[in-house]
C-alpha cells in the first residue's frame, strides 16, 4: 500500500536524520538558547520559564576544544553544574589550572588545582558561579560558546574578556 | 618515422575514446552512496556507544582484585548515569577530576547525602574520617585502597563526570563475568 511505504520511508529518513544530528551535536557543535541573567550584557537577560524562553539569545557552541581541553582565559564555556548534573551553565572562564586567582570582594588568593578552573558570570550581581560552588573540574565542560546567532540584530562573535588585574598565571 | 608517429597517434586516440566510454557518472554516484552509507553507520555506532552501551579498556592497580593489573576489557552501560539510577557498590567509569583527558574506573561508595567513613592512610594505622557527600556529588574509591588515587585524595566527584557503569568483563576470556556490587 502506498501509504505504508511512504510512512516507512519517512520514518527511515527521520531516524537517519536524528542519528546524524545527535552525532554532530555530541562531537562537533550545537545550537542552544541561553536563559538567565548571569551573563548580561554578553547574552541578554531573560526568564528561564515560558514565555521568557522565547526571547532568549541563541548561541553556537563548539566542541572541538574538548579534544585536548585547550581553553584560553576569557572564553565563554558551557558546563554541567557541579551540584546538579542535569543542568547546564554558561559562564566565562576566568582562570585555568595552575593560575592564582583573587576571589572578588575578598582578599583570598587561591591556586587553581590541576584539572579544574574558575568561572564567573559577567553580571556579578546575579550569577551563581565559582564564588559559590568553587573550582569546576574541566571534565564537566560541554563546549565553548563562539557566536550569538539569534536574534538577527545581535548576531556577533562572542569575545574573550580577560580579567588580567585579578589573575596571575603560573 | 611516419608509421611510428601514426601508431602513437592512433593509440592515443583509442585511449581517449575508451576514457570517454568509462561510466564516470555511475562510478561517482556509487562512490557517493557508499560514502553516505559509511557515514550513517559511523553515526549509528557513535549513538549506540554514547547512549546505550560501549566498551572500555581498564588497567592499573587501583581496582584489584576486581580488575586485572594488566588490563581487562569491560562493557560499560550508559543508561544508569543518565537516569540517575546508580547505586552504592557500582563500578563506574569517570573522567578524572585531576586530568579530564584521563578516564578512570572506581567503585561508588557513597551517593549525595551519604556519610562515608574511610581510612585516611591504610598503610599506616587505622585512623579514619567520616565525610558527608554534598549534593550532586558521589564518593568513589578503588577496590585496592593501598594503591588508588580516588575520593580520599581528590574529594567527592560531581555526578556529571561519570561516563558509564561497568557491569561486565568481556576480555580476556578467562575473566568474563558480571562485575559484582561489592568487593
Amino acid at each position: 500500500m502506498g501509504k505504508w511505504s511512504t510512512m516507512w520511508l519517512f520514518t527511515k529518513k527521520s531516524v537517519t536524520g536524528a542519528l546524524i544530528g545527535l552525532t554532530i551535536s555530541d562531537r562537533y557543535g550545537f545550537i542552544v538558547p541561553v536563559t538567565g541573567s548571569s551573563m548580561h550584557p554578553t547574552f541578554s537577560a531573560c526568564d528561564a520559564r515560558f514565555p521568557g524562553y522565547l526571547k532568549a539569545d541563541v548561541v553556537l557552541v563548539e566542541k572541538f576544544c574538548l579534544e585536548k581541553y585547550k581553553f584560553s582565559h576569557g572564553d565563554v564555556i558551557t558546563f554541567k553544574s557541579p551540584t546538579d548534573h542535569k543542568q547546564n551553565f554558561v559562564k566565562r572562564l576566568i582562570a585555568l589550572p595552575g593560575d592564582w586567582v583573587q576571589v572578588p570582594e575578598s582578599s583570598e588568593i587561591l591556586k587553581i588545582p590541576e584539572g579544574h578552573c574558575w568561572v564567573e558570570g559577567d553580571n556579578a550581581a546575579c550569577s551563581l558561579d565559582s564564588r559559590s560552588f568553587g573550582f569546576v573540574p574541566l571534565g564537566l565542560i560541554q563546549g565553548r560558546v563562539t557566536h550569538v546567532i539569534w536574534p538577527p540584530q545581535r548576531i556577533s562573535q562572542v569575545e574573550r574578556k580577560k580579567a588580567i588585574e585579578r589573575i596571575s598565571p603560573h | 618515422m611516419s608509421t611510428a608517429g601514426s601508431r602513437i597517434a592512433s593509440f592515443l586516440g583509442g585511449a581517449a575514446a575508451r576514457f570517454g566510454k568509462v561510466p564516470w557518472r555511475e562510478i561517482r554516484e556509487e562512490a557517493f552512496d557508499r560514502a553516505v552509507l559509511v557515514l550513517k553507520a559511523a553515526c549509528f555506532v557513535h549513538v549506540v556507544n554514547t547512549y546505550v552501551v560501549g566498551i572500555a579498556f581498564v588497567r592499573g592497580p587501583s581496582m584489584l582484585p576486581t580488575i586485572n593489573l594488566t588490563g581487562d576489557v569491560v562493557a560499560v552501560e550508559r543508561v544508569s548515569p543518565r537516569w540517575g539510577s546508580l547505586a552504592v557498590g557500582d563500578v563506574v567509569i569517570l573522567l578524572s577530576p585531576e586530568n579530564p583527558r584521563k578516564t578512570v574506573a572506581k567503585r561508588v561508595l557513597g551517593l549525595e547525602g551519604d556519610a562515608v567513613t574511610f581510612l585516611i592512610d591504610p598503610a599506616r594505622g587505622s585512623a579514619s574520617q567520616t565525610v558527608v557527600v554534598p549534593g550532586g556529588h558521589v564518593w568513589v574509591q578503588g577496590d585496592n585502597i593501598y594503591s588508588s588515587r580516588d575520593s580520599r585524595q581528590f574529594g567527592p566527584v560531581p555526578y556529571g563526570l561519570i561516563q558509564g557503569r561497568a557491569f561486565c568483563k568481556v576480555w580476556p576470556p578467562e575473566a568474563v563475568g558480571l562485575i559484582g556490587q561489592k568487593l
